[in-house]
C-alpha cells in the first residue's frame, strides 16, 4: 500500500523541500549538570530609567526587555527607581520576609510530620509578595496565587489563623474545605486562592472595573506564575484591563519553573513575559524580583498610575523558585541541584539585610536577634494552632457544615444528602464498635 | 397595571426595573450596550443607565464571566449576557470552578450574586452554533442554579428573582419563544404572544421564587415534565391528541420543585419527560431517576423520555431533530397503553 500522499502533488515525498521538524523547548541544564547563568543579561542596578507615571506606554517599551534593579552589589539603593523608605518601612519588610521564610519552613516540616496533606513554600520569592504588599494601600484588593502568603503576613494577618487553615482544623475559617495554603481573608483584602491557574486574573480586572464604576479609590492587584500566562484567562484579563483602563496591577511572577516545566515551555525563549504588555499597548515593567526595593518601587509606580486613571501595568517579577513546586514535588528529578545557588540575583532576604546594614541602621547581631524572635513567634503560633487540631486527627468539622454554603439556602436535595452522610457516619461508628 | 408583552420585552423590563432599583446591578456582554443586543433584550438600557453600567465587552465569554466574578466579589450584581448559549463553553471554567464554588470555598466570606443570561435552544435554523440546549452541563455543577422560563410573565418574575438571588444563576431563554409560544408546528403560521394569557405582564416589580414549578395544565391521565419551549409542545400535543395530561412547567431545574413532581405522579401514575437537549446524560435522565426513586409504587408504566437526538444540531434538518408532536405523542401512547 502506498503511504498517504505518496505520488500525488500534496505529499512530502513528491516535493523537493527540506522536511519540517518540531521545536520542543528544553532547559539548558538538567540534573547532574552545573547550572551556569553567565549568559543571562543583567543590567546594573540604577541603570534603568524611570518614566513619569503618566507616560505613554509606547515611550517605555525598553523597560519590558530590561530589568529594573535598585540594590547594587554593595547593597546601596541607586538610580531613579530607588524609593525613599523609612527605617521603619525597611524593617517592616525585612521582618515580614523573615517571617514568611520561617513560617514556610515550619509548615513544610509539619506536612512531613503528617500534620497536614500539602504545603507550598515561597523560598526565594519573599520580596515579590512582601514588598508589593508594603507598596500597596492596605485595602487595595489582592488576587494572589498560592505563593503570595507574604501578602497576608505583611498585612499582619495572624499566623495562627493561617496555620489553622493549613491544618484544616476546628479553627479553620474555611471549615476544612480548601487545600492547605488556599487562604481567603476578606478583611485583609486578600481574595480566595483558586487551584485553577489564571482564573484570578480576569477576576482582579473585574474587581478593578467595579471599583472604577463606583468611583472608589481602591485598586486591584493580581499575581500569576509565568507558566499560567499561557492560559486563556491571562489574555482575557489583559484585554479587558486594557480596553477599560482598569485600575489594576497585573504581576507575572516569573520564578522560571512551573512544576517541572521551565519557562521556555511558557514561551520565554523568544521574549520576556513583560513584553507581553507591548502587544496590548500597556506599560510592561521587568523587575528584579529578588530586589525588595525594586519590587516596591515598581509596584508604587504602577499603583500611582492606576490611581490616576492611567490604567493597568503588567509587571514581570523575575525571580527563582527556590523549592519544589509543593511538598508533592521533587525538583532534583528535573533541574540541577545547584541551580538556586548559581542564580545570580541572589537571596532577596540577604540583599535587603545587606542594604539595611549598609545604611547603618542594622547589623548581624540585631538580625540574629530578630530571626530568633520571629522563630519563637512562629513556634508559639504553631503550638497555639495545634491546640485546635491538625489534619491527621479525625475530621474536625461538623458533618452538616459540609453541606453549608453550597447555596445561601440549603435546597431539599442537599438536606437529604446531609442526612445520608450523618447516617453513614453513625453506621461507621457502629461497625467500628 | 398589566400590558401584553412578548418575552424579550418582559426580560428587558425586568432588567430595567432591577437597574433602576439598585445601582449595583450592571450588565455586560457582546453587542449589548449601544446596539441593545442581537435579540434587543437590552435596547435603550445603555442610554438610560450609562456605558459603565451597560457595558459592551470584547468577544471573550470567559473574560465576560471572569470579570463578572470579580465585580460580584467587589459587591456589584452583574448580569452577563452570553450572546448564544452555544458560546458559553469558553466561560465554563469561570462558572464551574469559580462562580459556583466561591461561597463554599470561602465559607461565605464571598458570594456570587451574578446572573448569566443566554438565549438558548433551536427552532430558528441556527445550526450547530446557535441552537443548543446545554442546561445539563450546568445542572450537574454544585453551586449553580439553572432557570428556564417558558413565557413572558414567568420570564420577568424569574429574572427579577435571579437578579435578587445571592448565588449564581444560569438563566436560559428559549429564543424560539421570544416572539410567541411555539408548539413545534413549524409548518403553521407563527403565533404571537399577545393572544396568550401569560403575555399579560404587570408593570411593577414582582418575583417568582426559584424552585417553584407551575402546573401549566391540570390532568389525570399522565404527568408531563417540561420546561422552556417544550411546555408549549406538550400543551399543543395533548390538546390535539385529546389526552388529559398534567403538564408541569419546571421553570427552575436547580433548585427543583420535587414536591410538585411527586404529587402529580402520585396522582396520574404515569410520567413522560420532554426536553429539547440531546438525550444521553440530559436533565431528563435526572428527572427519570428521581421519579422512579420517589414515585415507583405509584407508577403504572415505565417513565419515558422525549428528547432531541444525540446528534449535533443539524441546520437544514432541525425539524427532524426537534422533539415535536409525533415523538411526544408516540411516547404518551406508549405510557398510556402500558
Amino acid at each position: 500500500m502506498a503511504a498517504a500522499g505518496e505520488g500525488d502533488d500534496g505529499g512530502a515525498a513528491g516535493r523537493n523541500l527540506p522536511p519540517l521538524s518540531l521545536h520542543v523547548p528544553q532547559p539548558d541544564f538538567r540534573p547532574g549538570d552545573h547550572a551556569d547563568f553567565s549568559q543571562l543579561s543583567i543590567p546594573a542596578a540604577g541603570e534603568t530609567p524611570r518614566p513619569e507615571t503618566d507616560a505613554a506606554p509606547a515611550s517605555m517599551r525598553d523597560l519590558a526587555y530590561g530589568l529594573i534593579r535598585v540594590l547594587d552589589e554593595q547593597g546601596a539603593a541607586v538610580g531613579p527607581w530607588a524609593p525613599r523608605l523609612s527605617d521603619e518601612q525597611l524593617l517592616r519588610m525585612l521582618r515580614a520576609m523573615i517571617t514568611v521564610r520561617i513560617y514556610d519552613d515550619r509548615m513544610y516540616r509539619a506536612q512531613r510530620q503528617g500534620k497536614t496533606s500539602f504545603y507550598m513554600k515561597s523560598l526565594g520569592e519573599e520580596a515579590v509578595s512582601v514588598a508589593a504588599a508594603v507598596a500597596l494601600d492596605r485595602d487595595d484588593m489582592c488576587f494572589p496565587t498560592y505563593r503570595q502568603q507574604g501578602i497576608l503576613i505583611a498585612r499582619g494577618w495572624p499566623l495562627v489563623e493561617m496555620m489553622c487553615q493549613v491544618f484544616s482544623n476546628r479553627k479553620d475559617r474555611l471549615k476544612g474545605r480548601q487545600m492547605p495554603v488556599m487562604y481567603s481573608v476578606r478583611e485583609k483584602s486578600f481574595f480566595s486562592i483558586s487551584g485553577n491557574l489564571g482564573t484570578q486574573y480576569p477576576q482582579a480586572v473585574g474587581w478593578a472595573m467595579a471599583s472604577a464604576i463606583k468611583h472608589d479609590s481602591r485598586i486591584a492587584a493580581a499575581w500569576t506564575g509565568e507558566g499560567a500566562t499561557a492560559e486563556g484567562d491571562f489574555h482575557h484579563a489583559v484585554t479587558f484591563a486594557t480596553v477599560y483602563r482598569a485600575p489594576v496591577i497585573l504581576n507575572i511572577v516569573n520564578n522560571q519553573w512551573a512544576i517541572s516545566s521551565f519557562a521556555g515551555v511558557a514561551g520565554a525563549e523568544e521574549t520576556t513575559f513583560a513584553a507581553r504588555a507591548i502587544g496590548y499597548g500597556l506599560p510592561g515593567l521587568r523587575v528584579d524580583g529578588n530586589d525588595a526595593l525594586a519590587v516596591y518601587a515598581a509596584t508604587r509606580w504602577a499603583a500611582e498610575r492606576a490611581r490616576a486613571n492611567h490604567g493597568p501595568t503588567l509587571i514581570e517579577m523575575f525571580t527563582y523558585r527556590g523549592e519544589g513546586h509543593s511538598t508533592s514535588d521533587d525538583p532534583t528529578r528535573y533541574r540541577p541541584a545547584d541551580e538556586r545557588t548559581a542564580w545570580p540575583l541572589g537571596d532577596p532576604l540577604e540583599r535587603l539585610k545587606q542594604h539595611m546594614i549598609q545604611l547603618g541602621q542594622w547589623d548581624e547581631a540585631r538580625h540574629g536577634a530578630l530571626v530568633k524572635e520571629v522563630e519563637a513567634e512562629v513556634r508559639a503560633a504553631q503550638k497555639e494552632a495545634e491546640k485546635f487540631g491538625v489534619m491527621g486527627d479525625a475530621v474536625q468539622h461538623s458533618i452538616e457544615s459540609m453541606f453549608d454554603d453550597v447555596f445561601e439556602d440549603t435546597p431539599w436535595h442537599l438536606a437529604e444528602q446531609s442526612r445520608q452522610a450523618m447516617d453513614e457516619l453513625a453506621e461507621k461508628k457502629r461497625r467500628d464498635g | 397595571m398589566s400590558r401584553r408583552l412578548n418575552m424579550i420585552e418582559a426580560i428587558r423590563e425586568a432588567l430595567d426595573l432591577a437597574m433602576a432599583a439598585d445601582d449595583n446591578v450592571v450588565i455586560l456582554g457582546e453587542d449589548i450596550g449601544y446596539f441593545g443586543g442581537v435579540f434587543r433584550a437590552t435596547e435603550g438600557l445603555q442610554a438610560k443607565y450609562g456605558a459603565d453600567r451597560v457595558i459592551d465587552t470584547p468577544i471573550a465569554e470567559s473574560g465576560i464571566v471572569g470579570v463578572a466574578v470579580g465585580m460580584a466579589a467587589y459587591g456589584l450584581r452583574p448580569i452577563a449576557e452570553i450572546q448564544f448559549a452555544d458560546y458559553i463553553y469558553p466561560a465554563t471554567d469561570q462558572l464551574v470552578s469559580e462562580a459556583a464554588r466561591m461561597r463554599y470555598r470561602t465559607a461565605h466570606e464571598w458570594f456570587m450574586p451574578l446572573v448569566v443570561r443566554s438565549p438558548y435552544g433551536g427552532g430558528i435554523f441556527g445550526g450547530q452554533t446557535h441552537s443548543q440546549s446545554p442546561e445539563a452541563i450546568f445542572t450537574h455543577v454544585a453551586g449553580l442554579k439553572t432557570v428556564i422560563p417558558s413565557n413572558p410573565y414567568d420570564a420577568k418574575g424569574l429574572l427579577l428573582a435571579a437578579i435578587a438571588d445571592n448565588d449564581p444563576v444560569m438563566f436560559f431563554e428559549p429564543k424560539r419563544l421570544y416572539n410567541g409560544p411555539f408548539d413545534a408546528h413549524y409548518e403553521r403560521p407563527a403565533v404571537p404572544w399577545k393572544e396568550h394569557p401569560a403575555s399579560e405582564v404587570p408593570e411593577g416589580h414582582y418575583t417568582i421564587p426559584l424552585g417553584q414549578a407551575a402546573v401549566a395544565r391540570e390532568g389525570e391521565a399522565v404527568t408531563i415534565l417540561a420546561y422552556g419551549t417544550m411546555v408549549h409542545v406538550a400543551l399543543g400535543t395533548v390538546a390535539a391528541d385529546g389526552i388529559d395530561a398534567e403538564v408541569i412547567d419546571l421553570r427552575s431545574l436547580v433548585p427543583l420543585d420535587i414536591a410538585t413532581i411527586e404529587a402529580s405522579v402520585a396522582k396520574t401514575g404515569r410520567c413522560v419527560i420532554i426536553h429539547e437537549a440531546t438525550r444521553t446524560g440530559g436533565f431528563g435522565a435526572e428527572l427519570a431517576a428521581l421519579v422512579q426513586e420517589r414515585c415507583f409504587y405509584s407508577l403504572e408504566a415505565p417513565v419515558e423520555r422525549v428528547t432531541g437526538f444525540d446528534t449535533p444540531y443539524p441546520h437544514s434538518m432541525e425539524w427532524v431533530y426537534f422533539p415535536g408532536p409525533i415523538r411526544l405523542g408516540t411516547a404518551l401512547k406508549k405510557v398510556l397503553e402500558a
